[in-house]
């Protein structure tokens, strides 16, 4: 459904977006996570035909965003929720979502229908005459999603559609976005958040200006330490630890009453470590396999920056 | 060009100024205030001077030739919110994203920001007429109003006129950055309009209905030059990357 190479973004003298190079399948939800200033906005309006690339290409539902009759294309099949959700606020949620949907040339009586299932879904039908400027950020930001749904597009950009939201509205646009999943359009969704990410995302991509790192939250979580083995003692004793660093696992860290090992095949490895600790007087409470948050692999990659 | 699309967005903005009690009361005082206030002049001056109507009866083709200053004026103050209104409100983005044309955008813009002040502008001329009509007609022995001048003026001054200050203002947009400075810039559209009315005041030219049309015709041209002056100046990648 998406799909850059080499997409490029300068202004100027500086570089927003450099050689971005990713695919995003049909119903897939994919994630950008990065920095302010990473360029995720920047891709975003790249892709939704709302400014131009200066280098690469990228297509969207098969169409060439790069020319006016692709980017036009694109924006017939795409709905878009900018960083901020720019509702016209002295008119109701009904009457901004009809204008929207007259743009996007939903006709009636498709429209309407449309209208009174999103706002049925986000709990808003009985608000729907209230001027938007009554609503509260989190009812804002959920019609903003419903206004770039409201034409049924085939991919969904959003852009930090959390942000500045306290934690109640974020959890509410959250449950709206897992709704769209399930509904299995196509989702590129640029956040700060990465538990929202992992709950939510298929596949990450780590932009800080380039793309610098890129798979699903799990294969990500694999590349900082490999899948890391926590052992839990009654205590851990200096001949435990030297039982354990004889056996030769890459890493070995004692945290309270805890062990952490960095191991290359957990499956093949741990019995043996098992038995070395219970040789060694250690008495052992819980094993348990443990692969890295995706904090630390976006701190990771952002701090390498490569 | 998709006429429902355009009708979208002109209906849209009307619907926001309805609710903007404030802007919809700016819009309409003045045209109220020069409506009524125009006639008791002429009276005031009749009674206190002990004139006839029919001496006075230049000046009221130069009142009339006030009402196409006025709906200069009048746009200038909805064309500026436009399309920079949008920027500031943070609208504009999601505008943009919809598979709407550069010129469906500023048709729509246009008549949005037109529309209005025009018809505005028909009510200050209407109560305009009304009120001279009843303070002049014992004197006169005739109705003076409504006239082939002011029919001129209505007719195609006004909405000519309209719309010279719209796309003058759609351009300012282009390039200004807030409401302020393109309502400030886009001010200086009336100048034109008042050199004119002072011509016609000194006598240089005589604001009769010939004038009116010639007017009408210069401003028919130049109204059909600026939209696609404007439509080429309109360019959606600086307004969404170089606005602030």
């Amino acid at each position: 459904m998406i799909e850059t190479q080499g997409l490029t973004r300068r202004f100027g003298e500086r570089t927003a977006v450099d050689d971005l190079t990713f695919e995003v399948k049909d119903g897939e939800v994919f994630g950008l996570l990065g920095p302010n200033g990473a360029g995720k906005t920047t891709t975003v309006r790249m892709l939704a035909g709302l400014i131009r690339a200066t280098g690469g290409t990228a297509r969207v539902g098969g169409f060439e965003v790069g020319s006016p009759e692709g980017a036009q294309h694109v924006r017939e099949i795409a709905g878009v929720v900018p960083d901020n959700v720019g509702l016209y606020e002295p008119l109701s949620a009904y009457r901004n979502l009809d204008f929207f949907g007259r743009l996007y040339g939903c006709q009636e009586p498709r429209r309407g229908e449309n209208i009174r299932r999103l706002l049925g879904q986000l709990g808003l039908w009985e608000e729907r005459d209230r001027p938007v400027a009554t609503y509260s950020k989190g009812m804002k930001q959920k019609i903003a999603i419903a206004r770039a749904l409201v034409h049924e597009p085939k991919v969904l950009f959003l852009d930090e559609p959390t942000a500045n939201l306290d934690p109640e509205a974020s959890l509410a646009v959250r449950e709206l976005l897992l709704e769209v999943r399930k509904e299995g359009r196509t989702v590129l969704l640029n956040t700060h958040n990465l538990d929202e990410a992992r709950r939510i995302c298929d596949r990450i991509g780590i932009l800080k200006t380039r793309l610098v790192a890129l798979g699903t939250p799990e294969m990500l979580s694999g590349t900082v330490h490999g899948r890391r083995t926590a052992i839990r003692l009654e205590a851990v004793t200096p001949a435990v630890l030297e039982a354990v660093r004889a056996l030769a696992p890459r890493e070995v860290r004692a945290e309270g009453d805890r062990l952490l090992l960095d191991l290359a095949d957990p499956a093949a490895e741990t019995p043996g470590i098992v038995a070395a600790i219970a040789r060694a007087g250690g008495r052992i409470r819980e094993v348990t396999e443990e692969s890295a948050s995706l904090e630390e692999v976006y701190l990771k990659y952002v701090r390498e920056g490569r | 060009m998709r006429l429902e699309k355009v009708r979208a967005i002109a209906g849209k903005d009307l619907a926001v100024l309805r609710r903007r009690p404030n802007l919809l009361v700016s819009l309409l005082l003045f045209p109220i205030v020069v409506g009524i206030g125009l006639p008791l002049i002429l009276d005031i001056t009749v009674s206190r001077h002990h004139t006839t109507f029919a001496s006075l009866l230049p000046l009221t083709d130069a009142f009339g030739f006030f009402f196409l200053i006025l709906v200069v004026v009048l746009t200038t103050t909805l064309a500026a919110y436009a399309i920079v209104g949008e920027k500031v409100e943070r609208s504009l983005e999601p505008l943009l994203a919809t598979p709407t044309t550069d010129g469906e955008i500023l048709l729509g813009k246009t008549l949005g920001a037109f529309l209005p002040p025009l018809g505005a502008t028909y009510l200050g001329l209407g109560l305009f007429m009304a009120l001279v009509d009843a303070f002049s007609r014992a004197s006169l022995g005739y109705y003076l109003y409504p006239d082939a001048t002011i029919a001129v003026f209505a007719g195609l001054g006004a909405p000519l006129a309209g719309l010279f200050s719209v796309e003058i203002n759609v351009i300012v947009s282009s390039w200004a950055a807030d409401v302020r400075s393109a309502q400030q810039f886009g001010s200086l559209v009336i100048l034109p309009f008042i050199a004119l009315y002072v011509a016609g005041e000194i006598g240089l030219v005589t604001l009769d209905t010939n004038a009116v049309l010639v007017v009408a015709g210069v401003l028919a041209i130049l109204d059909l030059v600026l939209f696609f002056v404007s439509r080429g100046l309109f360019r959606r990648e600086e307004i969404l990357t170089r606005w602030r």
